[in-house]
């Protein structure tokens, strides 16, 4: 089975994010100031193919764990897995 | 001193190094390695991850070509004892790699920084040092974005007792202020190395400042420090064969 995984890296609390604060003055002059916060992440999609939606969950971790986020600074979640039709049916 | 410079897709200070070692200290055995490459080859004595952008800093900085097949053998060069200097981008990559501790993110100014700036040797009992006087204060140039260093608590203040934060950021007098710090790091610190003492990490380019004419020549220290260490290790072994 062919399946889109999507994944969030954020970073940890206590690391600074500097891109984060320069987004917010910026929300802030443009008339926003209820926006009390930014921070800056990443979001991924894996095309994985695997045997089920548990296996493509599995390796979506090992990816995170090994390079996707630099546990040092952040976390990461699983925010959805999908299955893909399209890739099946080309492949 | 048998020297490799690592060559990853998007370094582009390994011409620097090259020209520090090779001409400006007169070293013949030098070579580049290129990132494909599994070995770095025999009985080398000092590597170097030069600056750059390699894999144009996709994802994080380094964190891709701390996968590139030469990686696997400088590591385990690395954990033999084996020499390492990472400059820059190489830095990022010892990072990443886990050589050393902490990470680089981008600067607190969000600017990229290439200005000359003073660095005062904290720890001049290294091999990458030993030819700086105690609190001596050298002038050297930045050229990054991403070189605010940071570790966890911890780590941070492990790093201090060990004596491990080799380079800081100074005013001309030597005061560790805010406003000699380009980037934001964490204690000024422009500089580190492993508990092992074989393996160092500096956002700084000695290799670009190596001779009067560019400015400064207050980085050659740093390559004479390992000279003088490998000529010393040398006759240390002579002596007891």
């Amino acid at each position: 089975m062919h399946y889109h995984v999507y994944i969030a890296t954020e970073r940890k609390e206590a690391i600074l994010d500097p891109q984060g604060k320069a987004t917010h003055h910026a929300l802030d002059s443009l008339g926003l100031p209820q926006v009390e916060d930014v921070r800056i992440g990443k979001f991924i999609r894996l095309g994985v193919n695997a045997e089920s939606k548990e296996k493509a969950q599995a390796i979506a971790e090992e990816s995170s764990k090994k390079l996707l986020a630099n546990p040092i600074m952040e976390t990461f979640r699983i925010i959805e897995i999908k299955e893909n039709a399209n890739k099946g049916a080309h492949s | 001193m048998k020297t490799r410079i690592i060559v990853f897709p998007g370094s582009n200070c390994d011409h620097d190094a090259m020209h520090a070692v090779a001409n400006v200290m007169k070293n013949s055995d030098t070579e580049f390695v290129w990132h494909k490459q599994d070995s770095i080859g025999k009985g080398i004595d000092l590597v170097i991850l030069p600056g750059g952008f390699s894999y144009g800093d996709y994802l994080r900085t380094g964190a891709i070509a701390r996968f590139s097949p030469v990686m696997k053998d400088v590591i385990r060069f690395a954990n033999e004892g084996g020499t390492v200097i990472g400059i820059c981008n190489g830095f990022q990559v010892l990072c990443e790699s886990g050589l050393l501790p902490g990470v680089l993110i981008r600067n607190q100014a969000l600017k990229f920084r290439c200005k000359w700036v003073n660095l005062r040797g904290e720890n001049t009992d290294t091999r990458f040092t030993n030819a700086l006087l105690p609190g001596e204060i050298i002038k050297v140039p930045i050229a990054h974005g991403e070189g605010l260093y940071m570790a966890e608590t911890e780590v941070l203040r492990e790093l201090e007792a060990n004596k491990q934060v080799v380079f800081r950021y100074v005013s001309e007098k030597g005061e560790v202020v805010s406003e000699a710090n380009p980037n934001g790091s964490i204690n000024n610190i422009a500089g580190i190395i492993n508990k092992e003492g074989n393996v160092m990490g500096m956002m700084p380019h000695p290799e670009r400042a190596c001779e009067a004419i560019l400015g400064s020549a207050d980085g050659k220290k740093i390559f004479s420090s390992l000279a003088r260490h490998f000529e010393f290790s040398r006759s240390l072994n002579e002596a007891q064969i």
